[in-house]
């Protein structure tokens, strides 16, 4: 009697990884951005910029230096956390609060730019947005993101992006900046081998 | 993070420190125009007290509010309490109606430690008997931090009715988990025995209140509870303050960086003179400040996820 052939397993599947921006590339976008903000808010004055932590802080510090190296002007930089505004707080355990940090003069009346790193379901942004009211009182607010993966929850849009990266939910985008993590990277992991 | 606050043993390093960098930050919201975060929005605090304490119970509800939570105030006084409920039935009503943290004062020491394993929300010692006052010991350690930078290395001085003193209790425990060193002062009737072993080994007893104070970074003055005055601790306040009371010339004796804290309320005149309460060195105003913004980190830290 003739047995099947034993199944071949296959070797398991390695999560795919795709650099989608480099290093080189990263400093491109932020001065792209920085070209931007200047443009749209003609000449960033009354501008202050919001970090999100983590990775909005340093994205936030970056674009103020460049906008002053391009225009000469002084833009106020601050970090605004938003962990207890969050709307998932008890889904998970408990989350540490960071610091709220406003530049002098504050926020009122400003054109207030938040910035992060990645744009995903706009909960993010929702809680930052809440934390805002809280603070102070600005004039507008616009939202600039290094990287913006879709699949919006909420009817939220940047007014500045780096790069659009078009994703399944399957995968996810992996930030990664000198300031906090040694390199700057823009990965995206978990999608088809290729 | 740990379920319930019931003694400072409760606190390791890591967690303390954690709860004193959260009140930093819940401290900035003070300054804020809008004095409320929505972190703890649905949920219920129960201030539970058997005992009067209006600072106390006001700096849980303020914090609660602070965070959004709702607040039902619970006192015994004109309660079913006075009809004869006890401790467990009312744990069980309170249950029934969803709290999700009790802040509990009670005249018993171990109340809160009943309490917390007939509940399924978190538990607040909030001072029980002689036994401990933990939030109060946060709170001194977080006004110490502020004042003097640090915590570890310091050199604290608790003086007075350390028998009867659940703050110093806590405090014995908290600042030698933070790395202070604590020395007990008071008259010998005052200080039990081997106190100092039972709480942390390191803590240090003088009976000489002169002897101390040149060498220590904080005086923490406990209140003398009039109602013992009589009894036959110490011979009567007049000497009591004369020896062991904080007035100006004996302030002038610490060095100049020194604080002067006090949990209140205060017997002015008796543990400690208007000279002393009302100088720079003096932080007792805000321990109180402090006080809201620590137990603000408290309730968000227990109930601000979903550790249960």
């Amino acid at each position: 009697m003739a047995y099947p052939p034993a199944a071949r397993s296959s070797p398991p599947r390695q999560p795919s990884v795709k650099v989608i921006l480099a290093s080189a590339d990263v400093q491109r976008v932020v001065d792209r951005i920085a070209h931007q903000i200047l443009e749209k808010t003609q000449g960033a004055a009354d501008t202050v910029l919001l970090g999100i932590p983590t990775r909005g802080t340093p994205l936030a510090r970056r674009l103020a230096a460049r906008i002053s190296t391009f225009e000469d002007v002084a833009v106020g930089v601050g970090v605004l956390d938003i962990t207890l505004y969050r709307d998932d707080l008890r889904r998970q355990g408990t989350r540490a609060v960071g610091p709220t940090e406003l530049p002098p003069g504050g926020i009122d009346g400003k054109r207030v730019i938040l910035v992060d790193d990645v744009l995903f379901s706009g909960r993010t942004v929702r809680a930052a947005l809440d934390a805002l009211n809280d603070v102070g009182r600005p004039a507008s607010v616009q939202l600039a993101v290094l990287v913006d993966r879709g699949h919006r929850e909420l009817p939220i849009r940047a007014d500045y992006v780096g790069k659009n990266i078009p994703t399944s939910l399957a995968e996810s985008v992996k930030v990664t900046l000198a300031e906090t993590d040694g390199v700057d990277e823009v990965k995206l992991y978990g999608g088809s081998p290729s | 993070m740990i379920k319930h606050l019931l003694s400072g043993a409760d606190l390791d390093a890591d967690t303390a420190t954690e709860i004193l960098d959260t009140a930093a930050e819940m401290a900035t919201v003070a300054g804020r125009e809008i004095k409320k975060l929505p972190a703890l929005r649905g949920r219920t605090v129960v201030n539970l007290f058997y005992e009067d304490s209006t600072r106390t119970r006001i700096s849980f509800e303020a914090a609660a509010k602070r965070l959004s939570a709702d607040v039902i105030n619970f006192s015994a006084k004109g309660s079913s309490v006075t009809k004869g409920e006890s401790l467990k039935d009312t744990a069980l009503t309170l249950q029934a109606m969803g709290a999700d943290a009790v802040v509990v004062r009670h005249p018993a020491s171990g109340a809160p430690h009943r309490l917390a394993n007939w509940v399924d929300g978190s538990v607040v010692n909030a001072g029980d008997g002689t036994h401990e006052h933990p939030t109060q010991a946060l709170l001194d350690a977080y006004t110490m931090r502020a004042r003097l930078g640090r915590l570890a290395g310091l050199s604290v001085a608790v003086v007075g009715d350390v028998l009867h003193s659940r703050v110093a209790r806590s405090n014995v425990l908290l600042l030698s988990t933070l790395g202070a060193k604590v020395t007990l002062v008071g008259p010998p009737t005052l200080i039990p025995v081997d106190i100092a072993g039972a709480l942390a080994p390191a803590t240090a007893v003088s009976y000489d209140l002169d002897s101390v104070l040149p060498n220590v970074d904080v005086v923490m003055m406990l209140r003398v509870q009039r109602e013992r005055m009589n009894d036959s601790y110490f011979p009567s306040a007049r000497e009591y303050a004369r020896r062991y009371g904080l007035d100006g010339p004996r302030m002038r004796r610490l060095p100049e960086h020194a604080i002067v804290m006090h949990p209140g309320p205060m017997n002015r005149g008796m543990e400690i003179t208007p000279e002393v309460a009302d100088s720079p060195r003096s932080t007792i105003v805000e321990q109180v400040t402090n006080g809201v913004s620590v137990r603000m980190a408290v309730l968000y830290l227990l109930l601000g996820g979903n550790n249960r």
